[in-house]
């Protein structure tokens, strides 16, 4: 099999122009500035190490996302945000079934408010709103960065997005501290 | 499409992950479901809504530099810092090494020299004729080599010392011509050689006599030429010739 390591140029121009994307990311993950500083050198100095099991040709973006992500679930906030999360019963308890009122509020909801009803979300559906939304990776991406397959990207993707309009609505039904 | 179908296939639509034909029957629905499309724009919306509230954290510019740092060929402060501190140890380094790789190929190059030439010596005393123009007068000897080498010398006057001059030869040396001088003392053949010095490939000082396998040698560089003086005589012998070739300049 040739050798198909790329040379560490290749690492730095993939890997740096990713830097604010990684960092807010993980921000998004942690919520905490300290503990994100962390993950993302973190997830440098593994992303480079691990360089030469990378696949050129393969997605990048995907393989440094996931990296970012796996060292995120491995940590003591990690393993917390994720520990017990049902995302059927999450679902089900987040979401009400109003849609003609919800696609109002939707309209009404500011940027604050999805900023802080994307924090409330668990974290399985906070990080593949980001994915999706904010790193508009594809489904294909988005299930390789997670690791899953693309129905699973799909099925978890709306019931994101579902939990999302629900918070939205009980923040904008409760007022700004209705949460 | 019918308004029962998934959410999913909704927002596969809104995402753009649809083929194009699946994309076209959801467009063809919306146009006739004001239900759905109003739904459909809801999706829209809220995926705008979070792309622009999802960039939220911006980096320390300390992180940046540091990462940057880290990872970056091409600006390393840190590095760089202790590149200032190691390039003149390098320099110095490389500096030693490339003297020593220097003298090391300067001394390979002397020694393939002598080898040659002693080699040169070696073959004319054991040819039948060792040399083409036989006579102990440089008078006769010196013109003769006129037209046979691309350059002239003076041999000299032997009158008062123990050498005899035995005869000349043309030689060659990696294909360029060149004089061999066959001298006597006390039945012990010298050779001198005398060949156009190529760029001073062998360095201009004049060598102390070394002693080359059972000869000794002496070879020094004057107005372009090199002069090689070898025998088996002792190298207080090979000196004294080698004054005398200089002596007549």
């Amino acid at each position: 099999m040739p050798d198909q390591r790329l040379p560490a140029a290749t690492f730095e121009n993939l890997a740096l122009p990713l830097f604010d994307q990684l960092y807010n990311f993980a921000h998004w993950l942690t919520q905490d500035r300290a503990e994100a500083e962390d993950l993302v050198q973190e997830t440098y100095a593994k992303a480079l190490r691990g360089f030469p099991t990378f696949q050129p040709g393969t997605n990048f973006r995907a393989w440094i996302f996931r990296i970012l992500r796996n060292s995120f679930l491995t940590t003591r906030a990690g393993l917390k945000a994720t520990v017990g999360f049902d995302e059927e019963l999450h679902t089900e308890v987040a979401a009400t079934r109003d849609a003609s009122a919800e696609d109002i509020l939707v309209e009404q909801a500011n940027r604050e408010m999805v900023q802080q009803a994307l924090e409330g979300l668990p974290v399985h559906f906070r990080e593949i709103l980001l994915l999706c939304e904010v790193e508009e990776m594809s489904y294909q991406e988005t299930a390789e960065t997670l690791a899953v397959p693309i129905g699973t990207v799909m099925s978890r993707l709306s019931r994101a997005r579902k939990a999302l309009r629900a918070a939205l609505a009980k923040h904008l039904k409760g007022g700004p501290h209705g949460m | 499409m019918a308004c029962d179908s998934p959410p999913e296939r909704m927002d596969a639509y809104v995402d753009g992950e649809l083929s194009a034909s699946e994309a076209a029957s959801v467009r063809d629905h919306l146009r006739t479901c004001p239900s759905c499309a109003s739904d459909a724009l809801s999706r829209l919306q809220l995926r705008r809504k979070v792309a622009d509230a999802g960039v939220r954290y911006p980096p320390t510019s300390e992180l940046r530099n540091k990462i940057v740092s880290q990872y970056s060929t091409r600006a390393r402060p840190r590095r760089l810092q202790w590149a200032i501190l190691t390039v003149p140890a390098l320099v110095v380094l490389l500096v030693i090494l490339s003297a020593n790789f220097f003298v090391a190929r300067q001394r390979m190059r002397e020694q393939r020299f002598l080898g040659e030439v002693a080699d040169l010596h070696i073959a004319a005393l054991a040819s039948a004729s060792p040399v083409d123009v036989l006579s102990t007068d440089q008078h006769t000897v010196k013109p003769w080599f006129e037209g046979r080498i691309p350059f002239t010398f003076n041999l000299p006057d032997l009158q008062a010392s123990d050498f005899t001059l035995r005869g000349g030869r043309v030689t060659y040396l990696e294909q360029s011509p060149g004089a061999q001088l066959i001298y006597q003392l006390r039945k012990h053949n010298l050779s001198v050689f005398i060949f156009q010095d190529r760029a001073g490939e062998f360095g201009k000082t004049i060598f102390e006599p070394v002693e080359f396998q059972t000869f000794h040698m002496e070879t020094w560089s004057e107005h372009g030429l090199r002069f090689t003086i070898v025998g088996d005589v002792n190298s207080a012998d090979i000196h004294a010739l080698s004054e005398l070739v200089r002596g007549a300049g």
